[in-house]
């Protein structure tokens, strides 16, 4: 089985909403002190990745389409013992449409050969768009399976077990596949050993450039722009229920939760 | 000819999330001096057609024989068949998972640009944008899209419901698929064997960090209990195995939009908020006044939890029955 995991490196979302900031002009948030981490969905498609390996074998290879910085986040994938790992250095567009993303990934994809399995975050933690595993699909025409938290394999067919609104799915699939891998308790991403991240900065890494994947300025116009990005106004103020003693407070505050049913 | 279409699934509910999607599509169909054109894919029940059919200028029921319950590739091809036909400026899809799955793939196949969990769309100066969360809620984007369809699912629930008017007639269509087996759902089971859907919940009691550990939750689904509730909980709480994952609220977990969520030892993260920014009323309680999910609520109460809970349920208990 030869398995590829997309890799994003995005701004802490843990950062409190205190310490963010956007910059009007590039539309985008200020790294400020922020660090910079691995988008938490792809961090279990990687963890599901190194299990599925576990159990039936194959190669992983890690793809990133990114700044220099996101060397960082394909060396712990490598400390992780990924077979392989690819950067695509985005040397052209700041932030880049899900569209781009999704084209340029496919470009890379086809560049390193062909694969049995895809597996994409559901969304990242910064601009949560949800859109690239979806449109990563179409690019390459794979069937696609998303919301999955769980993957068994049989020769060329995969069982698959997902999250939806109405509870659990199980989905049977053929490879080649692409699925957008969302958390659960069994892909809590495993931590690297120290002896294996010092290992990791000296494993080789293919790196490219966009013209190096052919792709044209024009691949990388994409269907969607961002116009506006901003901290919303929160209106709200709290009202502190109060009281002498407090059981007072606890009366208030039945009170209000009271009204608040009886108008349901 | 402008076309604006919302999509429904098959064995779609006629419910407050198909009210606001509906809404959604017969604001901007208006916007733009457009058609609101309805598209049921695959099997749906006579009495849902019929409700649909108000508040649609077009109702299309794209019939499949193998489309009698959801499957991701075939519903995707008989959507692309529908859509190319009617060339729409937009396609609406609801907030559930099947639709968020179907969005970037369906407005990949009709050459469009996609984007989800959509707050508002507006037309300036003819081009559509979308407003929607970003950086976990922390900011706001609003994006141009730029290709037609734009593609989009929407934060149904928190929507305006449509309007009813004159029933468009109903128009049955028989359409071919390609490309369908490559996967099957052969297997559906619900999470929760009891209660509501947390994202149907109106009112949630919801436990965090804060909590003592999973016999918390006992007392708050008590509290729940009384107040006719679904119990939820924060990220935190369920990594911390106190509660499953199906009860996680947030930007990884469930988006809820109850009329009341009482969020009970969470201290209200942005990723958490995420998952709440539908609901009406906030109340928290929390021993921090300092805590960021004050800044969201309407009311709350600065104490701890486990003086509150019990004499709380006794009191609601009683005025309440």
């Amino acid at each position: 089985m030869k398995i590829l995991v997309c890799v994003k490196q995005i701004l802490d979302p843990e950062i409190p909403p205190r310490d963010f900031q956007v910059d009007p002009q590039c539309l985008e948030a200020v790294r400020g002190s922020a660090s910079l981490v691995t988008n938490i969905f792809c961090e279990n498609a990687l963890e599901m990745a190194l299990q599925l390996r576990e159990q039936c074998g194959g190669e992983i290879t890690a793809i990133s389409f990114g700044s220099n910085s996101a060397e960082d986040s394909l060396r712990k994938a490598l400390a992780l013992k990924v077979d392989a790992a690819c950067l695509v250095l985005n040397d052209l567009t700041p932030h880049p449409a899900s569209s781009v993303v999704a084209r340029v990934l496919a470009a890379g994809i086809r560049k390193l050969g062909e694969f049995d399995l895809i597996l994409v975050g559901r969304e990242s933690g910064d601009w949560g768009a949800g859109q690239t595993g979806g449109l990563l699909a179409e690019e390459l025409h794979f069937p696609a399976v998303s919301f999955v938290d769980g993957i068994s394999v049989e020769g060329d067919s995969i069982t698959l077990q997902r999250q939806t609104d109405s509870g659990i799915e199980t989905v049977t699939a053929k490879t080649p596949l692409l699925a957008t891998i969302t958390n659960n308790d069994q892909n809590v991403p495993r931590i690297p050993k120290t002896r294996d991240i010092m290992k990791s900065g000296r494993k080789p890494m293919t790196t490219w450039s966009l013209a190096d994947l052919g792709l044209s300025a024009n691949d990388l116009v994409g269907t969607t722009e961002i116009v506006d990005l901003y901290i919303p106004e929160k209106q709200t103020n709290c009202e502190y229920i109060d009281g002498d003693t407090i059981n007072d407070k606890i009366d208030a505050f039945a009170k209000r939760i009271e009204d608040v049913i009886r108008t349901l | 000819m402008i076309n604006i279409v919302s999509c429904l699934l098959p064995l779609f509910e006629f419910d407050r999330a198909t009210e606001g999607l509906l809404g959604e599509s017969q604001r901007l169909a208006k916007a733009l001096g457009g058609s609101h054109v309805v598209v049921i894919a695959g099997h749906a029940e006579d009495s849902k057609v019929s409700a649909v059919a108000e508040y649609a200028d077009r109702l299309i029921v794209a019939e499949h024989s193998d489309l009698t319950s959801y499957q991701p590739e075939l519903c995707l091809s008989v959507l692309r068949s529908v859509c190319a036909s009617l060339q729409p400026h937009a396609i609406l899809l609801g907030s559930d998972t099947y639709s968020q799955e179907l969005t970037p793939r369906l407005a990949h196949r009709l050459g469009g640009c996609s984007a989800g969990d959509i707050q508002s769309l507006a037309v300036v100066q003819d081009s559509i944008h979308a407003t929607r969360p970003a950086y976990g809620g922390k900011a706001v984007a609003v994006l141009d899209m730029k290709t037609s369809p734009a593609v989009v699912w929407v934060r149904d629930r928190s929507m305006e419901v449509a309007v009813a008017g004159e029933p468009a007639k109903i128009e049955r269509l028989q359409v071919e698929a390609e490309n369908i087996n490559t996967t099957k759902i052969v297997d559906r089971r619900s999470e929760e064997s009891s209660g509501q859907r947390l994202e149907d919940a109106s009112i949630i009691v919801s436990g965090g960090r804060g909590l003592d550990g999973p016999d918390s939750f006992e007392d708050l689904r008590q509290l729940a209990v009384t107040m006719g509730a679904e119990v939820g909980a924060s990220r935190a709480a369920c990594d911390s195995g106190w509660i499953t994952h199906s009860h996680q609220v947030g930007q990884t977990g469930k988006k809820v939009a109850p009329q009341l969520y009482l969020a009970v030892a969470i201290s209200g993260a942005s990723q958490h908020m995420m998952g709440v920014s539908d609901a009406k009323i906030i109340a928290a309680i929390n021993t921090d006044p300092d805590a960021p999910i004050f800044k969201h609520c309407q009311f709350g109460i600065v104490e701890d939890y486990k003086q509150i809970i019990g004499p709380l349920q006794e009191k609601l208990a009683s005025s309440l029955s």
